[in-house]
């Protein structure tokens, strides 16, 4: 026995009320209509069902359907609140031709269970005008003007304020509309509404805008029968991945970011991707990095009932430039180092596979950024770093903590070398000391707030601060830092540092450990 | 007891086939490295083996010590090949993160070094197994802070294994952590040592170590004090380690100055 349902309504605030923005059939059949208050709604029929607006749940749901809707053409775009925008263009006669892949779209989503309107048409605006009023309409190119001409106005989704102004000046339809001289109407309502009739009269044309960058090469396969097993999906995999292969040969191209989608049958889309650090010309190293990925998931592929699409994209692609290999093995060794970075990056993620960069900086912290492997390799190897001093012991620590471990310290003197210290619940007294060595901040780097000198006093004014005292800031991140190198008794060599001048920047010193030395 | 002689004689041949199996097994780049510490070279009949797991074993706050003697040992055995160092996140935290111009400053060269941050023990153990079993780089690095289950012998084995297919040396750090059985070829325990004294401006040299080799597959173990030379790259043994004073050349008197007076550069701090 099924429960009575009453009607459904979904309210939204606008200007201060609650007005009834979606309603179901059994709501519109009782005379609720869309833009009327919840007020004069529970007045008509107070046993109505009412929802609250959920607009990001709305945006999340059709982007949802818009993934699912890849599966008919790589090219989709969003059109907020409610619509989606398919370019068709070269794809209908994989389904059998426009008629039947609308049918199909159609069909599956209404039972899916939602309300689909679809049309197609030359442009965007024209196809969109009809959605809203002649659902299912196909309309021959050419033949714009004509199967919209008689539609109401509302139907070109303007403003509402334009909208209202044609029906006032007794332009209902949009063929009315057309009739009048273009500049008339530019003249009262503005040009961006006239390029949006010319695009909906099929005269002028827009590209829609895809949430997605085309894919150089797409290969797909389509299953009748669902697909579920980890095996049919390895298999499905290799052969996409054989093809795509063989369709990049041709063009002398190698996949630099590669993307597999996995349609399920239920309407939910899954996609992971790879990157690489140079192109990719073998199916076997496409399949063997989607083996790591897939290994690696968190969470991982879920097939529920199966998949019934598996597509295969080269996202980016780069051209291969066939070398001679000569003898010298560092080429190789350099191609092995990349494809298992390759791989590894493809099981932990690309930025934690990193190589190191030299900075032009004396700020020790700053002396070398790490950068992903897979894109930076080469640069990595060929970077220039600073030569150390020849017979110099080691001037910089082998260990960084970042950011500085704070210590307590006791000096002989306020600003003198530290005598001993506490560092991690531990004592240490400190029995070689070497320092200190000044390490200003990059006050050309730091502008932001600089101090402005004090006004009446002329010589600062004059010969400005130069560098740690004109950037000196209360957090203390770019003050001067005194550093030490100082060796304890057990021989553990220490990176100590003291931060900010004494009166000039802090009236107290903070102490850190910065490093350690090997 | 007759026959004793002769099952003797059986034994060494069985043990001299089992080397020699033992022995062909590595492929990619065989031999030894040598450390250039003559004495530890000599017990190690050679130096340090390819292809083979190493440990290397530090308190935690020995852990930048041990850092750099590993960092030596990867410099002694790739010889410019490409190195990758595994390393954990929480080891980052405790120990800090490597600083490439304090590799620089051991005489080390950055660009040939390629880290992983490895979010756990798990996926450290993986991705050096991984680098082992392919032959792209001349050592592998991996850096575990603290105690573990998760290397056992069976991961060691599983390591050792890798490292003799491909030729790749592996080299296991382990800072906090007290040592289990394991497949490893050498066993170190690593620990700094002081510097040998000297005058009041001249905080320190290169870095000295005091070496503890625990174990050893194959030879005697042994215990040294070892700098690593940043210019030569290579352990030397100390030089007048643990005396307190030593006589350095003054100027002679001034009437006859056979030995001229050093003049002694005072190092920059800076």
């Amino acid at each position: 026995m099924m429960e009575k349902r009453f009607p459904r309504i979904v309210v939204a605030k606008q200007n201060n009320a609650l007005v009834i923005s979606a309603l179901d059939d059994a709501a519109a059949r009782i005379g609720l209509a869309v833009g009327l208050p919840l007020a004069n709604a529970r007045a008509i029929c107070p046993e109505i069902d009412v929802f609250d607006a959920d607009e990001i749940a709305d945006g999340k749901t059709l982007s949802g359907i818009a993934d699912w809707c890849d599966r008919f053409t790589p090219l989709v775009a969003l059109d907020p609140p409610h619509g989606l925008l398919l370019d068709i263009t070269g794809c209908a006669h994989l389904f059998g031709g426009e008629a039947a892949l609308m049918n199909a779209l159609c069909g599956a989503l209404t039972r899916q269970g939602f309300v689909v309107s679809a049309a197609i048409a030359g442009t965007p605006a024209c196809a969109r005008a009809l959605t809203r009023h002649a659902h299912g309409r196909i309309v021959a190119p050419g033949e714009e003007a004509r199967a919209i001409a008689a539609l109401p106005v509302f139907t070109l989704g303007a403003d509402d304020a334009i909208t209202r102004g044609l029906r006032r000046v007794g332009l209902k339809t949009i063929g009315d509309v057309a009739a009048r001289g273009r500049h008339e109407i530019a003249a009262r309502f503005g040009s961006a509404f006239t390029t949006l009739l010319e695009q909906a009269l099929g005269q002028s044309d827009a590209p829609i805008n895809p949430r997605k960058p085309l894919p150089d090469f797409i290969v797909e396969k389509r299953f009748a029968e669902p697909i579920a097993t980890d095996g049919a999906i390895a298999m499905t995999l290799a052969s996409l991945a054989r093809t795509l292969i063989a369709a990049m040969e041709k063009q002398g191209k190698g996949a630099r970011r590669l993307e597999a989608v996995f349609f399920r049958t239920d309407g939910a889309v899954r996609v992971i991707a790879v990157e690489t650090g140079r192109p990719v010309t073998r199916g076997e190293t496409i399949d063997r990095l989607f083996r790591e990925r897939l290994d690696a998931l968190a969470d991982p592929l879920d097939p529920g009932f199966g998949f019934d699409l598996v597509r295969l994209s080269a996202v980016r692609t780069d051209l291969v430039i066939q070398e001679q290999r000569d003898l010298d093995t560092h080429v190789r060794d350099n191609d092995e180092v990349a494809a298992l970075v390759d791989r590894l990056a493809a099981r932990i993620g690309s930025h934690r596979v990193v190589v190191h960069l030299p900075q032009d900086t004396h700020i020790p912290e700053r002396a070398s950024v790490p950068m992903p492997a897979q894109q930076h390799l080469a640069a990595a190897m060929r970077a220039e770093w600073l030569e150390r001093i020849e017979g110099e012991p080691p001037l910089r620590p082998l260990r960084l903590f970042a950011p500085p471990e704070p210590i307590e310290v006791t000096a002989m003197f306020p600003d003198g070398p530290p005598a001993q210290f506490k560092w991690r619940h531990r004592q240490c007294l400190i029995a070689h000391v070497e320092g200190p060595e000044r390490i200003a901040m990059e006050w050309w780097n730091r502008c932001e707030q600089p101090l402005s000198p004090e006004p009446d006093d002329e010589f600062m004014r004059l010969h400005p601060p130069q560098g740690e005292v004109a950037v000196a800031r209360a957090d203390g991140s770019a003050l001067t830092r005194d550093y030490f190198r100082a060796e304890d008794r057990e021989g553990v060599r220490y990176w100590l540092y003291r931060e900010g001048t004494y009166e000039r920047e802090v009236q107290t010193f903070r102490w850190f450990l910065h490093g350690l030395f090997a | 007891m007759a026959g004793n002689g002769s099952s003797a004689g059986t034994l060494a041949r069985l043990r001299d086939r089992i080397a020699r199996i033992e022995a062909g097994r590595g492929g990619g780049m065989p031999g030894r490295a040598a450390l250039g510490h003559e004495e530890a070279d000599a017990v190690l009949q050679g130096g340090l083996a390819r292809g083979a797991v190493h440990e290397v074993f530090a308190e935690g706050r020995h852990s930048a010590t041990a850092s750099g003697f590993i960092a030596g040992l990867a410099q002694r055995i790739c010889a410019n090949r490409p190195l990758l160092w595994v390393r954990q996140d929480f080891s980052a935290r405790e120990s800090g993160a490597l600083s490439m111009r304090g590799w620089r400053e051991l005489g080390l060269d950055p660009c040939l070094l390629v880290t992983v941050h490895a979010s756990d023990v798990e996926s450290a153990l993986r991705t050096a197994a991984d680098a082992l079993a392919c032959d792209a780089f001349g050592a592998v690095v991996m850096e575990i802070w603290g105690e573990t289950r998760l290397l056992d012998l069976v991961a060691s084995r599983r390591l050792t294994l890798a490292a003799g297919g491909s030729g790749v040396t592996g080299l296991l750090l382990r800072v906090a952590a007290t040592p289990l059985p394991s497949t490893a070829e050498t066993r170190w325990i690593v620990r700094p040592a002081r510097s040998p004294s000297c005058a009041a401006w001249q905080a320190w040299g290169s870095p000295v170590l005091e070496t503890r080799l625990v174990r050893n597959r194959h030879g005697r173990t042994g215990q040294w004090i070892m700098e690593w030379k940043c210019d030569e790259c290579l352990f030397r043994d100390v030089p007048f380690h643990g005396a307190q004073t030593y006589s350095q050349p003054v100027a002679a008197a001034s009437a006859d100055r056979p030995d001229r007076a050093r003049v002694v550069a005072l190092r920059r701090t800076g």
